[in-house]
């Protein structure tokens, strides 16, 4: 599992590669969390084209990563996710929160 | 009763690290039921959940065993059972509540749903203080071979 974290214009891009699950989830937490700490983005885009696998852990994450830019004023954005991660996403019903999904 | 055509047991440590390894595990005995990519994915995906329930909630700050048992039938019927011998649920049904979660602000609190919608049926006995079976089913569908 990994993050390749990017900058650029107030939008901060997280291309997340591998499986999510709560092993993963703490890493991908903590990398995320200091690089937005840091950059204070305007925008977070997570990038699941490369995610092989996630469970309700990253529900969790991504959640989580939700309550912290919008705690800095900025939006998320979810891409890339295959139909098997798109039905754990709909179960949580992101899209109420104004998280777009592409 | 139908007799299981195959079964698997499996003993692993509550170590996050075998998350991965319970459901691939779980994924590679099913194989044989010749399951569509959709279903395999379902059946990880809650897979991962029970085990992920027995590390974070059941053994919460020890490492126990957790014990996966799966079966296959004929019908084409998967059954897998994971237990623990952790702490407990006190309220089943409260616990199995969309978003309920003792877990802190990164859990979703959505294994039991997720495990709900991704399986055919999902059974949770627990004993507070003794631990929880949580025993999931899953029709494969039978299909033509080529």
């Amino acid at each position: 599992m990994s993050a390749d974290i990017s900058f650029l214009d107030g939008v901060m891009t997280v291309r997340l590669s591998g499986e999510i699950d709560h092993h993963s989830a703490a890493d991908l937490r903590d990398s995320i969390d200091s690089a937005a700490e840091r950059q204070n983005p305007k925008k977070l885009i997570l990038d699941f084209s490369r995610v092989g696998f996630m469970d309700s852990s990253g529900i969790g994450l991504i959640m989580g990563r939700y309550r912290l830019i919008k705690e800095m004023g900025g939006s998320l954005s979810i891409l890339g996710a295959s139909d098997a991660i798109k039905r754990v996403i709909k179960l949580a019903g992101l899209e109420r929160l104004g998280i777009a999904i592409a | 009763m139908e007799k299981p055509i195959n079964e698997m047991r499996l003993v692993i440590p509550s170590r996050s690290s075998n998350e991965s390894f319970a459901r691939v595990a779980v994924a590679s005995f099913v194989a044989q039921l010749d399951p569509t990519l959709d279903e395999l994915s379902d059946i990880k995906t809650a897979v991962s959940e029970a085990v992920t329930n027995c590390i974070v909630h059941g053994y919460r700050d020890t490492i126990g065993s957790i014990y996966i048992n799966a079966r296959i039938y004929a019908s084409g019927k998967l059954s897998v059972k994971i237990r623990d011998t952790g702490c407990g649920i006190t309220d089943v049904r409260q616990a199995m509540e969309p978003l309920f979660t003792t877990g802190g602000s990164d859990r979703s609190g959505l294994g039991f749903t997720v495990m709900e919608s991704f399986t055919d049926k999902l059974k949770v006995r627990s004993n507070p203080g003794k631990g929880t079976t949580v025993t999931l089913e899953k029709f494969i569908e039978r299909r033509e071979r080529g």
